[in-house]
């Protein structure tokens, strides 16, 4: 049981929970956290294969490394940017789902 | 001398841990906040301290050893200022009822 | 089981439980602090498997900016729990979605098991082509200069999330100050902080750029620390954020990319690629594309934090 496969297997089950999250949470603030264990779970693959990658004196190979830094913060901007259009959704709407049966208490939309 | 210094570093680091579990205790089983703060800070303070005293043996050179020293002390700077953050909102939320 | 698969083991159950937290705690404030835990673990992973840059990034942005950033917007939203509560899916729907999520993790299981031996690996080549830029850490020679332009279109995707979140802004605000103003006590504990832990912060960030060309680091993770206490500083009310419209915000925003372009374009017209560095330039090239990039990185990660604008004054 190498550190990778063990890893791996959590990188699997994270990928696994983060997806149930994002389908079944009605929230989308508690999408956003699903969706992003979700990818770090895809990231843990990355360092997976970067471990089993490890030659030539290196710990791990570089070439995926590298492109899970590009991918972490490309996330944390994409993450950025869906809590910045929820925040306005509130702001406009009062509301924080996109569901056409809104609850009782919630304002009709008035113009921001 | 090396059999001494890993002696110190699995005591300290022993007792480090032993702040922590108390500091976890605390935190799950106290009442309310500010004494749950209370309990936090033993873990931060006195544990996270014991284990890098623990540590500062096994260090590869004296700047090593002050690197672990430094984030000891940034630790207990964070800690310290949001206890003080935290503790001043519970105060103003009142006891507990 | 030798000490260190114990110890993976229970780092891997620590974070899977953590992940577990996040996806069916009650309130999402709590949820939103159990990501903030995920994110520092995470990095522990990292670490196990040898990639301390990887590690480095994910702690500062991960768990730092995207917790804080989680963690604020569930405190705004604070109010609309209960509402959006009463709308949770049926059985069905949760029945389904954790039969296709448990297939889907099954798969990813069976992939991990039966990954081709021996591992296919960059690791020499990337070893063998060190010697084009004179760089130490390998990971800084793949993103600076052998995947350059990812790194370069990586930073224009940066900017467009932010022109996204600022195109958010109501007409007559746009070109505003981002954010609330931030009124702390100018002698209190946050002020004090902000006051003592910047110097250090910024030191520590820029060594972590500077170190990045031998040493695990390099301009994402420096920018971030950068960007954190600058966020800092902005929340201790001791500078208030600036107004987008200014000129010096769109030029440190374009810096990193404008430089790297012209660096790539100067490597089209002289040498025989686009990001083509000449083979005696290429170190000093690298660290000017990287000290340009960390202070947009830096402003970036800020200005994404902050949000849209919310006020003229």
């Amino acid at each position: 049981m190498s550190a990778a496969i063990v890893f791996g297997l959590c990188a699997a089950v994270a990928v696994g929970l983060g997806l149930y999250g994002l389908i079944t949470d009605p929230q989308p603030l508690r999408k956003i956290l699903a969706f992003n264990i979700l990818g770090s779970g895809a990231f843990l693959f990355f360092g997976v294969v970067a471990r089993r990658g490890a030659a030539v004196g290196l710990g791990g190979d570089p070439v995926p490394q590298a492109l899970v830094i590009t991918g972490i913060v490309v996330a944390f901007a994409a993450t950025a940017l869906a809590v910045a259009l929820l925040l306005r959704l509130f702001e406009a709407t009062g509301a924080a789902t996109l569901s056409w049966d809104r609850p009782l208490d919630a304002p009709d939309d008035p113009d921001a | 001398m090396s059999v001494a210094l890993d002696v110190v570093t699995i005591v300290a680091v022993s007792g480090g841990a032993f702040f922590f579990l108390a500091g976890t205790i605390g935190l799950l089983r106290f009442p309310d906040t500010l004494t749950r703060l209370h309990a936090l800070t033993k873990a931060d303070n006195l544990g996270l301290g014991l284990i890098v005293l623990g540590l500062l043996p096994q260090a590869a050179s004296v700047r090593d050893g002050l690197k672990l020293l430094a984030v000891w002390f940034l630790v207990l700077l964070a800690g310290a200022t949001v206890s003080q953050l935290i503790a001043r909102v519970a105060r103003q939320d009142g006891p507990p009822g | 089981m030798t000490i260190a698969t114990t110890y993976e083991v229970l780092l891997a159950v620590m974070v899977l439980g953590l992940a577990v937290w996040i996806v069916a705690a009650r309130e999402t404030f709590a949820a939103a602090e159990g990501f903030v835990a995920y994110g520092l673990l995470l990095p522990l992973i990292w670490v196990r498997l040898g990639s301390v840059d990887v590690a480095l990034a994910e702690a500062a942005i991960g768990g730092g900016l995207g917790g804080v950033l989680l963690l604020s917007a569930a405190a705004r939203l604070r109010s609309t729990e209960m509402a959006v509560a009463a709308a949770r899916p049926g059985r069905t729907l949760h029945l389904t979605a954790a039969i296709f999520s448990a297939i889907v993790a099954l798969s990813l299981v069976a992939v991990v098991l039966f990954l081709p031996e021996p591992a296919p690996t960059l690791a020499p080549t990337a070893v063998e082509n060190s010697a084009a830029t004179g760089l130490g850490n390998p990971v800084t020679n793949v993103l600076m200069a052998f995947r350059a332009m990812d790194t370069l279109l990586e930073k224009v995707v940066l900017l467009l999330a932010l022109v996204g979140i600022w195109s958010l802004a109501p007409e007559q605000l746009w070109g505003g100050r981002p954010g609330p103003r931030h009124e702390a006590d100018p002698r209190g504990v946050l002020a004090f902080l902000a006051r003592l832990l910047c110097p250090l912060g910024i030191v520590i960030g820029l060594y972590v750029l500077w170190a990045g060309a031998d040493y695990p680091g390099g301009a994402f993770q420096g920018g971030t620390i950068l960007a954190a206490m600058w966020l800092l500083v902005m929340m201790a009310g001791l500078t208030d954020a600036p107004e987008i419209i200014r000129r010096w915000v769109r030029l440190t925003l374009v810096a990193g990319p404008g430089v790297f372009l012209v660096v790539g374009l100067g490597g089209l017209l002289l040498g025989n690629a686009f990001l083509a560095y000449p083979a005696a330039y290429a170190k000093p090239l690298i660290v000017a594309i990287e000290i340009a990039m960390t202070l947009t990185v830096a402003a970036t990660l800020g200005l994404l934090m902050a949000g849209p604008p919310e006020r003229r004054v």
